[in-house]
C-alpha cells in the first residue's frame, strides 16, 4: 500500500513521465480511501494548467 | 505591420516588458532578465528576414528569447558558482510536510472554484510570486517543465542532474506552489 508521501510522488512524476499499470493501480487505490490525495491530485492538475496559462497574463 | 523581413523597431519595443517579465520568472535576476532581453531584440532585428508575418512576433520573439536564456544558463553553469548553498537540501521541503509514516502533516483541503481565480489579476499577482519564492534550482527546473514546456530528458540534460533528481525537483515544486497558493490565496477564502 502507498503512503501518502509516495502517492503524492506518483502523482507529480504521472506529470513527467508515463506510469506504469501496476502504478497508476496503486494510486487508484490510494485515491480510493484518502481525501487529502485527492484534493492534491486536482490541485497538481491546476497547477500546471495555471502555469502554463502564466505567459499569457503578462 | 509586419510583412515578411520588416519589423518596425516601435513593434519590438512594446513587446520588451512582456519579454523581460518572462526571463525574470526563469532567470530571477531583473539585471541579467534585461539583458538576454536585449540581445533578444538586437538577435530580431539582425534576423528580421527570418521572420513570417504567418506567426505572431511575440511569439517569435519568446522563441528567440527563451534559447537565450538556456545559451545563459549553459555559460553559467560551466562558470564556478559562489553561491552553491541554496537551502537546498532534497528533501527539505518534502519532509516537512508529511509525518514520519509518510501521512500528510496537514492533508490538502479541496479550493473553491480554482477556475474561476483564473479570472482574477491578484491570482496571476499571487501566482508569480509564489513561483518567485521557490529555491532557484527548483523553480529553474519547474519553470523549464511548465513554462517553456521542455521535456524531463531535456531538463536533466541542461541541469545536468539525473532524471530521479529532476522527479525530485518537479515534486518538491509542485508541493511548494501548492502550499504558497493554498496559505496566500485558497486559504484565505475557506
Amino acid at each position: 500500500m502507498l503512503n501518502c508521501k509516495q502517492s503524492s510522488e506518483l502523482l507529480s512524476q504521472a506529470l513527467d513521465r508515463p506510469i506504469t499499470f501496476r502504478e497508476r493501480l496503486a494510486i487508484r487505490l490510494h485515491l480510493l480511501i484518502c481525501d487529502g490525495c485527492r484534493n492534491f491530485d486536482k490541485q497538481l492538475t491546476f497547477i500546471r494548467k495555471a502555469a502554463r496559462e502564466l505567459p499569457r497574463k503578462f | 505591420m509586419s510583412t515578411t523581413g520588416t519589423i518596425d523597431p516601435d513593434a519590438l519595443q512594446l513587446h520588451r516588458s512582456y519579454l523581460v517579465r518572462y526571463a525574470i520568472l526563469q532567470l530571477r535576476d531583473p539585471h541579467l532578465a534585461e539583458d538576454v532581453v536585449q540581445e533578444t531584440l538586437v538577435a530580431a532585428i539582425e534576423n528580421r528576414s527570418k521572420f513570417s508575418a504567418q506567426s505572431s512576433l511575440r511569439t517569435w520573439l519568446v522563441g528567440i528569447l527563451k534559447h537565450k536564456i538556456l545559451d545563459l544558463m549553459r555559460r553559467q553553469a560551466r562558470e564556478p558558482q559562489l553561491d552553491v548553498a541554496d537551502g537546498e537540501d532534497e528533501n527539505d521541503l518534502i519532509d516537512s510536510l508529511f509525518e514520519k509514516d509518510g501521512h500528510w502533516f496537514a492533508p490538502p483541503q479541496a479550493w473553491a472554484d480554482p477556475e474561476k481565480s483564473m479570472e482574477n489579476t491578484h491570482f496571476w499577482e499571487t501566482f508569480e510570486q509564489c513561483n518567485q519564492r521557490m529555491p532557484v534550482n527548483t523553480a529553474r527546473a519547474f519553470m523549464m517543465r511548465e513554462f517553456m514546456e521542455m521535456s524531463t530528458e531535456e531538463i536533466c540534460q541542461e541541469l545536468s542532474i539525473s532524471t530521479t533528481n529532476c522527479w525530485v525537483l518537479l515534486h518538491r515544486a509542485r508541493l511548494a506552489l501548492r502550499e504558497c497558493l493554498d496559505l496566500h490565496w485558497f486559504g484565505s477564502t475557506r
